[in-house]
Parts: C-alpha cells; sequence; structure tokens
C-alpha cells in the first residue's frame, strides 16, 4: 500500500518537475528542475527493483551531466529574453503535435499491457533471494553483453578525446606551461639585489 | 512488481511527450533542446526498466546502462560543441547556426 502511495507521489513530482523544466524562464532554474526530475526517476527505479541503475543515474546524470550542463549555463550566460522570444510562435501546433503523440503512447501502452503480458514471468523475484541486483546485473553484463560494455567505454573515451579538442584553444592568447624555461631560470635574472641609504625609500 | 507496468509506462510516455513538446516551444536555446533531449533518453530509460522488472530479464537494465553511456558522451560533446560555436559567435541563438553552411 506505501509503495502505490510512494509511486503516484513521486510519479506526479516528477511530471510537474519536467513540465517546469521545459516553462521555466531562467535556464539556471531549468538545469535545477532536470536534476530534481532525475532524482525522482531514481526513486522510480528502486520500486522498480534497480537499485544500482537508480544509483548510476545519481552518480552520472546529477552528479556529472546535470553539473556540466550548470558549468556551461554559467559561463555562457545565457540571457532570458533572447532565449525565449519564439514561445507563442510554435505553441499552438506544438499543444496539437504532443497532444496527438501522449495520446498515441497512451493508447498503445494501456492496449499492450493488458493483452500481451497478463502473467509477469518472476525470474528476477525468484533469483532475488540469492542475488542482489547489482551482482545480476554484472553476470549479465560481463559475460554475455562484454564486448558492448567494451564499445561503451571506447564511445565514452572517443566522447572525451572530442570534448576536449572541441574546447581546447590554441594561439597567442593563451599562456601555456615551458617546463625547459622554467628550469633554466636562474638567481641572476630573476631577482635583483639594492642597497637603500637609511631614510631615502626605495625607489 | 505490485504497481502495474501501465502506470510506468503512461508516466514515461507523459515525460516523452513533455519533453517533444520542450523541443517545440525553446527551439531558439539550444541548451534548453539538450534538456528536453535528456528527458527524452530519460523516459525511455524508464520504459526500458519498467520492462524489465515486468518480465523478469535483466537485459532490459543492461540496455538501460548502454543508454546512459550514449547520452552521457552525446550530451557532453554537445556542450563541447556549444561552447566552440560560442566562442566563434559570441551568442548561441540556433538560428545563426545555419551560417557555417558556406
Amino acid at each position: 500500500m506505501l509503495i502505490i502511495v510512494c509511486f503516484y507521489f513521486v510519479s506526479f513530482i516528477t511530471i510537474l518537475a519536467a513540465a517546469m523544466v521545459v516553462f521555466s524562464r531562467n535556464t539556471v532554474h531549468s538545469v535545477l528542475w532536470l536534476i530534481f526530475v532525475f532524482l525522482n526517476v531514481a526513486i522510480l527505479f528502486v520500486t522498480l527493483g534497480a537499485e544500482f541503475l537508480a544509483m548510476i543515474l545519481v552518480i552520472v546524470y546529477v552528479g556529472a551531466v546535470a553539473v556540466l550542463f550548470m558549468f556551461v549555463v554559467m559561463m555562457l550566460n545565457v540571457s532570458k529574453t533572447e532565449v525565449k522570444s519564439g514561445f507563442l510562435q510554435y505553441f499552438p501546433i506544438a499543444c496539437v503535435l504532443t497532444a496527438l503523440l501522449l495520446a498515441e503512447f497512451i493508447l498503445v501502452s494501456v492496449s499492450f499491457s493488458s493483452n500481451l503480458f497478463e502473467a509477469p514471468v518472476t525470474m528476477i523475484s525468484e533469483a532475488r533471494v540469492t542475488l542482489t541486483n547489482t551482482e545480476e546485473l554484472g553476470r549479465v553484463l560481463y559475460t554475455k553483453y562484454f564486448y558492448l560494455f567494451q564499445v561503451s567505454g571506447l564511445i565514452l573515451l572517443v566522447a572525451m578525446v572530442a570534448a576536449i579538442v572541441l574546447t581546447l584553444r590554441t594561439g597567442k592568447e593563451v599562456q601555456r606551461q615551458d617546463i625547459g624555461q622554467q628550469i633554466q631560470r636562474t638567481k641572476q635574472d630573476a631577482i635583483e639585489i639594492k642597497k637603500i641609504k637609511p631614510y631615502s625609500g626605495a625607489t | 512488481m505490485i504497481i502495474g507496468l501501465t502506470n510506468y509506462l503512461i508516466l514515461a510516455s507523459i515525460l516523452f511527450t513533455l519533453g517533444v513538446f520542450g523541443i517545440f516551444i525553446n527551439r531558439k536555446s539550444i541548451i534548453a533542446i539538450l534538456m528536453s533531449l535528456e528527458l527524452i533518453l530519460l523516459s525511455v530509460n524508464l520504459n526500458l526498466v519498467a520492462f524489465s522488472a515486468h518480465l523478469g530479464d535483466i537485459v532490459g537494465q543492461v540496455f538501460t546502462m548502454f543508454v546512459l553511456t550514449v547520452a552521457a558522451a552525446e550530451i557532453s560533446i554537445g556542450l563541447a560543441i556549444l561552447v566552440a560555436f560560442s566562442r566563434h559567435q559570441k551568442s548561441i541563438q540556433v538560428d545563426n547556426i545555419n551560417l557555417m553552411k558556406g
């Protein structure tokens, strides 16, 4: 009973926060609402029995992606007025199209789940007596999907290299560290000793 | 799984629709478009995990991990392109992007 109340409460808040992501005028507020959506979906993952993915969602999304968004939004200094100028232009067609899309989705999900999957297979809940969710996931991920796992690591590597290449600055205005120059610096050209007469001050 | 699959599917479809709606109405701001894209990917993940719990098959959660990986890579490259673009153009208006087409 408690989990049903929890589900409806959390999903209501999720929808509200997702709407705030879309409709918020300030982009920083939008990012903060997006973090809130991620946290709520992590709670929903826990109610589905996917604890590992809930933790991954909190760590990867809230910890990395949302903070990256926050850095970029604050660094680029997005102004509120120029961003939301095309709001009313696309509003009617957006309402019509998304209402159609939502109607289709709900129709499909109601009819689909009531007809085809009447009796759920309880493979996970039987295995859960001995295995945790993380262990179960690891047993499949590191055996059957090992090559896909490696490829996803490669995708992350390529993304990291691409992000560095895209944002690296080169040119005259960038000051770089020159280690040889630092080492060749001697006491003679770095400091200068001056004798100062009393009561005259440094010049 | 006490709560029915349909509830999760409807929630995921509402999230997906809100993401599509966000792409429609925030066409001027590329950061808002990227955030809406994140909402869409999140709803897909919710769908995959809900089906994984309902069918008792762990593979849905494995694929959710892959979707998370690709989403993180995509968002990092997108934001890097945005930073490079804003350095070049001194603004992040989406309308100006097709100037690069040559």
